[in-house]
């Protein structure tokens, strides 16, 4: 082995052959996957059981069944803006974002999920956080799994609400400010236990950021079917 | 010498006895000294800003209270700017220091023009410094292993390139017939990365992919930087040092083509595995576990070949600085790797998936392995470029004691209390309820995070040790002309 081109072909053709296994054609796989009802009907507008259907031999995208919303819908507002920061402060190093299929792992026992996660429903992500690391619990469905008020207690000092964790504090998404003389309490601030409160007088009121940190977790949910994954019972 | 060497003779780096030779690796030496020693340095400062960055993330793993009053020291941005630190400032530094300096003297070709290499390592190490502020100012992509803002993607591209140039360009001018295996690696290495780069870069930054592709493309990358380009640069330094300093060649020339050529088909694939268990086409997965279990082929082939150079040999081995850690390397470079094919499997990484076991391999990985056989590609080198000896044995025993204890004290920690972890989330009662809380399965893994903080504790020992050391070789007097022999841990035989 003494020539250049010899090696150059040889290192270009073998990761050739995993870009084109692994991102080219899972590309092409999934460009055509698009928002879907449980529901799919084909061209004469007849039910049909999966995605797709034949006809004359080709197969084909079939369509959604009218009025009845298509899923998973894509973040609006300030939900959008909360994904920015869940990505900033790095949340995907302890938090998955994906149910395992029941049998694999308890993630349907732990009441993560009531049906696995399939790739549909991350089309309408601009960034997708799979994750790979559970040191907090995964958080596919956590918008059905607690209130606004626990999430913003959560993320004002964990233990608040889950005595024992490692999640660090996120004070710094709240203010902490004297209770207004003239127009009393502000509507917006956070009930925080005494063990926990800053103090007489002072109140923990949400920041932009912390709101719009919780509306996006709030949104994080996969509480719809599609034509490929129902709900498990 | 005026008989041709023989086939053996030639694959091995050790023939350099000649002087005519020995004139020309000086040459080599001489035309690298100035860059290798900006990218070591800077190699050596991010080792120190990495391992602190990496002590505070670990300390706040058990107490998350410390240090948390301010969003740019919360653990998710002080332990992404740890990564990037590690690889893109102390990995890559160090790469740039050693690669082009072994590619120049196994091709017995000086580098030319170092001053464009002097430019580009600036340029790197100025982009990786506004990478590591924006992440953790807050500007970081959440892709694990692509962090550093899109902003600073064009320098690092440059950067990059202006030194892959060179790897390349000295192989080009080589005045030797014969190609050595370290050569194979590093050629493939220097052309693999900027390939995974570009594509990370293009399909996750610039135009993100659709869904789940991103995370496949992700992982594709992210491993691969790991499979193509830190280990294949660790195996090229493993294979150019181990004959060079013990003085015998390489066991097996084609055990090196095929350790070679399947490492370069299989590893590739095998990124798949960060995945199993999510929701991606499961043909893929399949693939991934496949190629993952194949890594057996070139890792037991690499671990032959370099087990029986060394075999008979340990004691002279164990005395040299270099091959004390390289040896250390190769034999974890054997072990991270039947790991990860294990833990590719579906009903292992059922338990292994989503906890610390995880991470301690990556440490296994990129520290056991390919961290300390730089390290010993560092003790090799210095000494040649400086023409000086490193002054002091007591603080490469330090470093030596302080991160070999200290990594195998984390990897055990990490995966024991990994594995702990796993089975207890897991864990299913007959009525088919968890047997553990959540928050219980994350107090049971404290002791062994605690555990993990103090082996860190022992790396950043060990690493001031070395840090110190280089900087005392830097600016200790010539000992060219003195009786002088290498700085041995041991008495010589």
């Amino acid at each position: 082995m003494k020539s250049l081109p010899l090696i150059f072909l040889g290192v270009f053709f073998t990761l050739a052959f995993s870009w084109t296994g692994i991102v080219l054609t899972s590309h092409i796989q999934m460009r055509d996957l698009v928002p879907a009802t449980p529901e799919l009907v084909n061209a004469d507008g007849e039910p049909i059981g999966g995605p797709t259907y034949r006809i004359r031999g080709r197969t084909v995208l079939g369509q959604n069944a009218e009025l009845m919303p298509a899923n998973p819908q894509p973040l609006v507002g300030i939900a959008k803006q909360g994904k920015q920061v869940y990505q900033d402060l790095g949340c995907l190093y302890c938090h998955s974002q994906q149910v395992r299929r029941a049998g694999f792992g308890a993630d349907f026992e732990r009441g993560w999920g009531n049906r696995q996660s399939v790739a549909r429903d991350y089309i309408a992500m601009e960034r997708v956080m799979l994750g790979t690391m559970r040191t907090g619990p995964d958080l596919a469905n956590v918008g059905l799994r607690y209130s606004e008020l626990w999430q913003h207690q959560h993320l004002y000092n964990p233990q608040i609400t889950s005595p024992g964790s490692t999640m660090p504090p996120f004070a710094f998404l709240y203010e902490v400010q004297p209770i207004s003389e003239t127009r009393g309490p502000s509507p917006n601030a956070v009930e925080i236990p005494e063990q926990y409160h800053p103090g007489e007088g002072l109140e923990v009121v949400p920041s932009q950021r912390a709101k719009a940190l919780v509306a996006y977790l709030m949104n994080l949910k996969q509480d719809y079917e599609l034509p490929e994954m129902k709900f498990t019972e | 010498m005026n008989t041709d060497p023989s086939l053996l003779q030639s694959l091995s780096p050790k023939e350099t006895t000649g002087f005519d030779v020995r004139a020309k690796l000086r040459e080599v030496d001489a035309s690298m000294r100035a860059p290798a020693m900006l990218f070591l340095v800077s190699a050596v400062l991010w080792l120190l800003a990495g391992t602190v960055f990496a002590l505070i993330a670990a300390i706040k793993a058990t107490n998350p209270e410390f240090l948390s009053a301010q969003a740019w020291l919360t653990f998710g941005r002080v332990r992404t700017a740890h990564l990037n630190a590690m690889i893109y400032g102390w990995g890559n530094n160090v790469i740039f220091a050693l690669a082009p300096w072994i590619m120049g003297r196994l091709s017995r070709a000086r580098i030319r023009h170092t001053s464009i290499l002097m430019v580009a390592g600036v340029f790197w190490n100025l982009a990786v410094t506004i990478g590591i502020i924006g992440i953790l100012k807050g500007d970081m992509i959440a892709v694990e292993w692509l962090e550093m803002p899109a902003y600073v993607t064009p320098l690092v591209a440059l950067s990059y390139a202006l030194v892959g140039v060179w790897v390349i360009i000295a192989f080009r001018w080589r005045q030797t017939e014969h190609v050595y295996v370290s050569q194979w690696y590093l050629l493939a290495a220097f052309f693999w990365l900027p390939w995974l780069y570009t594509v990370a870069q293009i399909m996750l930054v610039f135009e993100p992919a659709t869904g789940v592709v991103q995370s496949l493309t992700n992982w594709w990358f992210a491993h691969n930087v790991l499979g193509l380009w830190l280990t294949p640069v660790a195996l090229a330094t493993a294979y150019y040092l181990i004959p060079k300093v013990l003085g015998r060649p390489i066991h097996s020339y084609y055990l090196s083509v095929i350790g070679f050529w399947s490492l370069a088909l299989f590893y590739n694939w095998a990124g798949v595995h960060h995945l199993i268990g999510g929701p991606v086409p499961a043909w893929l997965i399949s693939a991934g576990t496949v190629a993952s279990v194949m890594m057996v082929i070139p890792v037991i082939v690499v671990a032959v070949n370099h087990h029986l150079t060394v075999v008979g040999l340990h004691k002279q081995g164990w005395a040299s600085p270099t091959i004390r850690f390289v040896v250390f390397g190769a034999i974890n470079y054997t072990v991270v790797s039947l790991f990860g094919s294990a833990m590719a499997l579906r009903h292992v990484n059922e338990v292994t998936h989503f906890t610390h076991f995880t991470v301690g391999h990556a440490h296994h990985g990129v520290y056991a392995f390919f961290t300390m056989i730089m390290f010993g590609g560092v003790y090799y080198m210095l000494p040649r470029l400086l023409a000086r000896e490193w002054p002091n044995a007591f603080l490469i025993r330090v470093h030596w004691w302080m991160c070999a204890m200290g990594i195998v004290l984390m990897v055990v920690a990490l995966q024991v209390g990994g594995w702990i972890q796993g089975l207890q989330m897991n864990a299913l009662s007959e009525e088919g309820t968890p047997v553990y809380t959540f928050l219980q399965t994350v107090e049971n893994t404290k002791p062994w995070l605690w555990a993990r903080s103090i082996s860190g504790l022992m790396l950043l020992i060990g690493h001031l040790a070395f840090a110190v050391n280089v900087g005392w070789i830097l600016f200790s007097p010539k000992t060219e002309d003195q009786v002088t022999q290498p700085t041995l841990l041991t008495e010589a035989e």
